[in-house]
């Protein structure tokens, strides 16, 4: 469960967030949007822990993150959430199953388990036969696929995509949403998908809408 | 270890960049260990021949080269402390006709045995008819026995016979047989003592006393109570102490070249360091991704460490095994002494150390670490949001510089010059280089930013936009630069240092050989020498306008140190001709005055004006010091006196060399020979001023060999700098050169930017390099030399080979940058633009 009530961040002393409030029960899958520059990506940072807020509380499955440093809130990301992002991100001088079983090794787990897991993943997402291609010779959308099954191969239980299909046309961008809502749902984790387009934001259960007041719906 | 396959795999994928800095650590690594390794060589094979020498020996009595009177052995033998003395004599000659030294120890066989049982010799079987007994055959006059490694030198057998320099008459000895127990030096020969007495007209005389203990007595206790007995001049000292003068003596050199291999590896160091800054700024977004993700700053930290360790230790095993090729090729080309001279008559064989080695991967991994130290770092403090939105490599660091702390490393350079020697090691000065090393790479980005603001934004459009960029990212040039900066100061230093040193030892030899010929009877050392007749008969030579003889001895002033030179010859009373250091304090009229060399003021701390004792012929001489000269050719210091006064104090009338003084319009080869002809049977050598120097100077370059190799390696390494520096900038700026393709920009277009601007960067490095190397040349010379060699130089700018190589340089990065950057061109213009990675 994700708590978040009353969160505020400031830029130079410009508010971005005034008070942004919400609550994710388990296996429930929002989308936000809002207009570019109302702080879509500096919320999904405050909840990633990569960013502090400068008022407000947040917390995921009780745990506050105002009461952890910063290798705490580490290991949180490292254990508990998983990542889309809009530029994919594939470091390119691994093949894709090494890809998605980075956040494994981050946790310590390597070896034949760990490449099945990943491979099931890969499988998952149409994947399985280019598990060791390397990253140069896949299309925008092939890339996106690749990240959502790294997202999900810790069995997270947040993932967080911010503007997954920025980069891809439109047809793309409707298979990678679909698979995305698909793979959060079949984990039973929450998810947050960060978009401006209604379009994409009708695939998940619920739509958010943050304006410089705060999140709506 | 899991994540091994992220950051190590990396590295593969940086291919060029990674090989510049594994080659740059190789070169470093290589150097140190082929000079530590050859040193080594040559030092235990040192050693190992004194402790044959000395054999069971306790303690030893030495004293001057001509000897003392054979008095005290019987003296000392009665002694209680002592079990087992035995006399020796040692005569250092050459073979006639050739420069083949010989040490001729003459030893009683009788005496020696408990003592110094390695220099008992075995007589050959010699079937010549004589049916001489061959175990009396020892005790002949003329029988000599050669080491083994002395039978291959001189190509004799036993029954052979070979002539050798005897004063200045010829001596023609035997070849008795050899010595089973010191087969190796290829100069040892035993003789009978009192065989060598006659021969070399030393009746009653001896240069050392080896002593055996009495059981139950400690060295130094006996040394106290012997010590007494000993007239002036004379020291007891323990066998281990000569090993210890001569690689005493040759420390400050090896020193100095693991010095010059250093800086090598500490360019080496600033490669790793341009290929990691540059790789972190590339992989800004993929660091920042990993950290997103869960990866701990302390972990990223480590991992990036781990990647310059990784290039390291590649280095290091690699360079630690070219170094031992390396050390190999200089044992066989130019001996253990790297062409110094101090070792020469050895042959070392190459060991392999364990822990050298081990040390030499150590100092690898540790230059790979330290390159990657600051780019980790930085690296690691990213904030990981920002870094993840801003997508490419606009973060691309500035790099301002620190005006204030470089400033404050340059300054700090100044006091630790005056630190003085901490054992005989110039340590201060090497703190003031690394001081104004460090300080002037840290000084660099200022100064390029400086020189970038003056770069007018005209001409055709790569111009512009490679002075754009040298404006608005001066720390990425700066960071090619860094590598040139270094490597230009070590090669500019050297340069000047050495230049500075020849053109001044070519000035003292000048000063030092003013006559027109000169005269000896085998070298100035040995046991050749000049009679008073003889000396005579030489005057009247016709064409001959006037003769200077000059007598040499060496002295013992202090026991540990290595023995003092004396040479006697015609000094004016106010020092006219000695190349003088300073001015001169002539003594008052009757008075006996002495000059000295610097590296007797620097050793013993004797000043002009002072009153000093010097042991003469056993007695201690009361000599005041006049003034001081300059002398390139004995490190362990000279005395210089009047010929007179030392004959007057020692009654030795005899000398070794003549300087002789051509009439106007006589030959000098006719001379020559005709002084050559006044001594029976060709002992005397005639040489030439000319020849000597020469000589001298072919050995002064010689010595200079290995430096001008490891300054080539830093020049490799520095441009190897360059090309990484911008293989990976380029590479990084892919996305960048298919834009400006889409601009319309050619091919040769983006070329020539790309040389404009590894020649400004490498403009900046080299600019930076030559004051940085002015002022390292100073301090060798003013610092280094002084505190190491004792021995002070006149600086000599050699203005055009530096201007030359400057501008050398600069073209070879302009070259660099652009083979650098031709992969990324090749790439196609429009995936370029769309490849996100
Ligand atoms: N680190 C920062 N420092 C200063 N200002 C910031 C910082 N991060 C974000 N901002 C500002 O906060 C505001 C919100 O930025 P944010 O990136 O969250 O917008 P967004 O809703 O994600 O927009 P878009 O849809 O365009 O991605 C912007 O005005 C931005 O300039
Ligand atoms: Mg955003």
């Amino acid at each position: 469960m994700l708590e978040i009530s009353d969160l505020q961040r400031r830029f130079d002393g410009r508010p971005v967030l005034r008070s942004v409030s919400m609550r994710l029960e388990p296996g429930e899958y929002v989308a936000i949007t809002g207009e570019s520059g109302v702080g879509k990506s500096t919320l999904l940072n405050l909840i990633a822990g990569l960013d502090r807020p400068d008022g407000g509380r947040l917390a995921l499955d009780g745990a506050d993150y105002g009461d952890l440093d910063e290798d705490s809130l580490t290991r949180l990301r490292r254990d508990k959430l998983g990542f889309v992002f809009q530029a994919f991100h594939i470091l390119p001088h691994l093949t894709l199953r090494q890809n998605v079983v980075l956040p494994l090794w981050l946790k310590g787990r390597k070896g034949p388990q760990a490449d099945r897991e990943a491979d099931r993943l890969l499988d998952a997402v149409g994947l399985a036969d280019r598990a060791d291609s390397w990253p140069r010779e896949l299309s925008g959308g092939e890339m996106q696929r690749v990240a959502i099954a790294r997202a999900l191969v810790h069995a997270p239980r947040l993932i967080l995509a911010d503007e997954p299909t920025g980069n891809l046309d439109p047809s793309n961008a409707a298979k990678v949403l679909t698979l995305l809502a698909e793979r959060i749902r079949a984990s039973g984790a929450m998810g947050i998908l960060v978009t401006h387009s209604p379009e994409a934001a009708r695939s998940a259960d619920r739509v958010l809408h943050l304006t410089p007041e705060g999140l709506s719906a | 270890m899991t994540l091994a396959p992220v950051f190590l795999g990396s590295l593969a994928r940086r291919r060029t960049a990674t090989l510049f800095s594994f080659v740059a650590i190789l070169l470093g690594v290589a150097l140190g260990m082929a000079v530590q390794a050859v040193n080594q060589a040559a030092l235990s094979e040192f050693g190992r021949g004194m402790r044959t020498m000395a054999g069971a020996a306790d303690l030893q009595v030495v004293g001057p080269r001509g000897g003392f009177d054979e008095g005290l052995y019987a003296t000392l033998a009665a002694r209680s402390e002592v079990a087992q003395a035995s006399p020796v004599l040692e005569m250092r000659t050459e073979r006639i006709g050739s420069a083949d030294g010989l040490r001729i120890l003459g030893i009683d066989l009788f005496a020696a045995g408990p003592v110094t049982p390695a220099l008992l010799p075995r007589p050959a079987e010699i079937q010549d008819g004589s049916d001489r007994d061959t175990r009396l055959a020892a005790l002949a006059e003329d029988s000599l026995f050669l080491s083994m490694a002395a039978r291959e030198a001189l190509q004799v057998d036993p029954g052979d016979r070979i002539q050798v320099h005897a004063e200045d008459r010829t001596l023609t000895l035997r070849v008795a047989g050899d010595l089973p127990g010191a087969p190796d030096d290829p100069r040892l020969a035993v003789m009978d003592i009192a065989a060598v007495q006659k021969h070399f007209s030393r009746i009653g005389r001896l240069t050392r006393i080896d002593l055996r203990l009495a059981g139950g007595q400690d060295a130094q206790t006996a040394r106290a109570a012997l010590e007494p007995l000993l007239p002036a001049g004379l020291m007891l000292e323990v066998p281990e102490a000569a090993v210890d003068q001569a690689a005493n003596l040759s420390r400050a050199y090896r020193v100095n070249l693991t010095m010059l291999a250093a800086i090598a590896l500490v360019t080496g160091g600033f490669l790793v360091f341009s290929a990691q800054a540059l790789s972190v700024v590339r992989r800004h977004t993929e660091l920042a991704f990993l950290r997103a993700i869960g990866l701990a700053r302390r972990q990223l930290f480590l991992w990036l460490l781990a990647e310059g360790a990784l290039v390291g230790l590649l280095g290091g095993l690699a360079g630690v095994a070219l170094g031992h090729g390396i050390a190999l090729g200089l044992l066989t080309l130019l001996g253990g002494d790297l062409g110094a001279g101090f070792f020469s008559g050895l042959s070392p064989t190459l060991r392999f150390s364990p822990w050298a080695s081990a040390a030499y991967v150590l100092l690898g991994i540790g230059a790979g670490v330290a390159g990657a130290w600051l780019p980790a770092r930085e690296a690691a403090a990213v904030a990981p949001a920002r870094a993840l939105k801003s997508g490419d490599d606009s973060a691309l660091s500035g790099g301002r510089g620190v005006p204030m702390l470089s400033l404050a490393m340059l300054t700090a350079s100044l006091p630790a010059c005056f630190i003085p020697p901490i054992q005989g090691l110039p340590l201060g000065g090497y703190l003031a280089i690394a001081c104004l090393l460090a300080g002037a790479v840290m000084l660099l980005p200022t100064l390029a930013s400086m020189l970038a603001r003056t770069l007018p934004l005209r001409g055709p459009v790569p111009a512009r936009l490679a002075a754009a960029r040298l404006a608005a990212a001066p720390g990425q040039s700066v960071i090619a630069a860094t590598g040139v900066l270094a490597s230009v100061a070590l090669v500019a230093a050297m340069a000047i240092m050495v230049g500075s040193f020849r053109d001044s030892v070519d000035v003292w030899l000048g000063q030092i050989l003013p006559a027109d010929l000169y005269l000896r009877a085998g070298r100035a050392q040995s046991a050749g020498s000049l009679d008073e007749a003889l000396q005579a008969r030489l005057g009247k030579i016709p064409g001959v306008a006037r003769v200077q003889f000059t007598a040499f001895e060496s002295l013992r002033l202090e026991p540990g140190r290595a023995p003092v030179e004396l040479l006697a010859r015609p000094v004016s009373p106010d020092g006219d001709g000695l190349p003088l250091v300073g001015s001169a304090r002539p003594a008052a009229k009757g008075e006996t005055q002495i000059w000295i060399s610097e590296a007797m003021r620097d050793l013993y701390g004797w000043r002009p004006g002072e009153r000093v004792l010097i042991p003469l012929a056993g007695d201690e001489v009361a000599v005041q010091v006049a003034g001081v000269w300059r002398d390139y050719a004995r490190q362990g210091g000279a005395i210089m006196m009047d010929l007179a006064d030392y004959r007057r104090l020692t009654g030795d009338a005899s000398v070794q060399t003549a300087a002789i003084w051509l009439a106007p319009g006589a030959d000098g080869i006719r001379v020559g020979e005709a002084l050559k002809s006044t001594s029976d049977s060709g002992a005397l050598e005639v040489a030439f001023p000319g020849e000597i120097r020469e000589r001298s100077l072919t050995i002064f370059d010689r010595t200079f060999v290995v430096t001008y190799v490891l300054e080539a390696a830093a020049v490799v390494i520095g441009l190897a700098g360059v090309a990484a520096s911008f293989a990976a900038l380029t590479a990084a700026r892919r996305r960048e050169f298919g834009m400006l393709r889409h601009l319309g920009l050619t091919r040769r277009q983006i070329g020539a930017m790309l040389a404009l601007e590894g020649t400004l960067a490498a403009g900046v490095g080299v600019l930076g390099g030559l004051a940085a190397g002015g002022a390292i040349s100073l301090i060798l010379i003013e610092v280094v030399n002084r505190q190491s060699f004792h021995w002070s130089m006149d600086l000599h700018l050699p203005w055009a080979s530096l201007l030359w190589f400057a501008g050398l340089l600069v073209a070879l990065a302009g070259l660099a940058a652009i083979l650098a950057g031709r992969q990324a061109m090749r790439e196609d213009a429009l995936l370029a633009v769309r490849e996100d990675w």
